[in-house]
């Protein structure tokens, strides 16, 4: 199982993303936005951070970057995405996820640790794991100041209708103002998934919760399959 | 070369939080009776084709989804 996280300048949690990658299965690589060509990876992450400044929307730029056209072919292939945070922004600015993220309600930058509910059901390929039935809650960090989800209520209707909504805040932990309490959300096809908070920075015992982790097996168990 | 000016705001309908921190501090500073502040952005150009930038619009100044924009040719 090889890895492939992206980094694009601005940048700024590629290297958690590898360090969760390779302590979900297998071994990760850093892919310069400039790379046209994925090297063969088994699944690809998008982090965190702030690509190209954040310039006129966050992900509005990165989107066009040569390594971004490679990411739209693996994923129109079945390959496994998971985007984190800026990079759930660079997949939606891509069209790759459905919605977009809006300035948070409360208008700050904000960083706090958030209770996930593993929404239901979950398309196949990355929803169908142990980790991810229905009913499990995660404790992850977010921080951001634009993760206000956002889609017409028609496409909303639509995402809970196909079992598109991966990821919901627990009650009282909608701290952005997320449209239906939305934290992530996934393709049609189920193999490109995107959500807010920071399953990277929740790997290790010393930080707190170790429940990030399995957002990860479930990419890598995807990966292992496609 | 020509001139143009793009004016990119969120649709309506969508909450503005910035718009809505202007609004509630104009009673402050002595601004009565204004509602509905919008805040989005401006973008000055010059294109070769002025054609295009409906297009350029579309895939890049704005996120049609989110927000409407408006192209003025100078």
């Amino acid at each position: 199982m090889i890895w492939g996280v992206l980094q694009f300048p601005g940048s700024c949690d590629e290297r958690d993303a590898l360090h969760a990658c390779a302590l979900a299965s297998g071994e990760a690589r850093l892919i310069w936005h400039e790379d046209r060509d994925l090297g063969g990876v088994d699944a690809v992450v998008v982090p965190g951070g702030f690509s190209y400044g954040d310039y006129l929307r966050a992900g509005a730029i990165a989107r066009f970057s040569p390594a971004m056209e490679a990411v739209a072919e693996f994923a129109a292939a079945g390959g496994p995405v998971l985007g984190i945070c800026n990079g759930f922004q660079v997949l939606c600015e891509a069209a790759l996820l459905p919605g977009a993220l809006l300035l948070n309600k409360n208008k700050r930058f904000t960083c706090r640790q958030v209770e996930l509910l593993v929404d239901g059901p979950i398309s196949p390929p990355i929803g169908d794991l142990s980790a991810h039935r229905p009913g499990v809650t995660l404790s992850i960090p977010a921080k951001h100041g634009e993760g206000r989800y956002y889609a017409p209520e028609e496409v909303l209707d639509e995402l809970e209708a196909r079992g598109q909504v991966a990821y919901r805040y627990a009650p009282g932990h909608n701290f952005n103002g997320s449209a239906r309490d939305i934290a992530g959300v996934s393709n049609e096809a189920g193999n490109v998934v995107g959500l807010m908070p920071h399953p990277e920075h929740a790997v290790d015992p010393l930080t707190g919760s170790t429940d990030g982790l399995r957002v990860f097996e479930a990419v890598a168990a995807a990966g292992a399959r496609a | 070369m020509p001139r143009a000016r793009v004016l990119i705001r969120p649709k309506e309908g969508i909450l503005d939080p910035q718009g809505k921190a202007v609004e509630r501090a104009l009673p402050a500073l002595g601004f009565e009776g204004i509602e509905h502040v919008r805040v989005g952005r401006m973008v000055e150009l010059e294109a070769e084709d002025p054609e295009r930038l409906g297009e350029l619009c579309e895939k890049l100044l704005a996120n049609p989804l989110i927000e409407d924009y408006e192209i003025q040719t100078l």
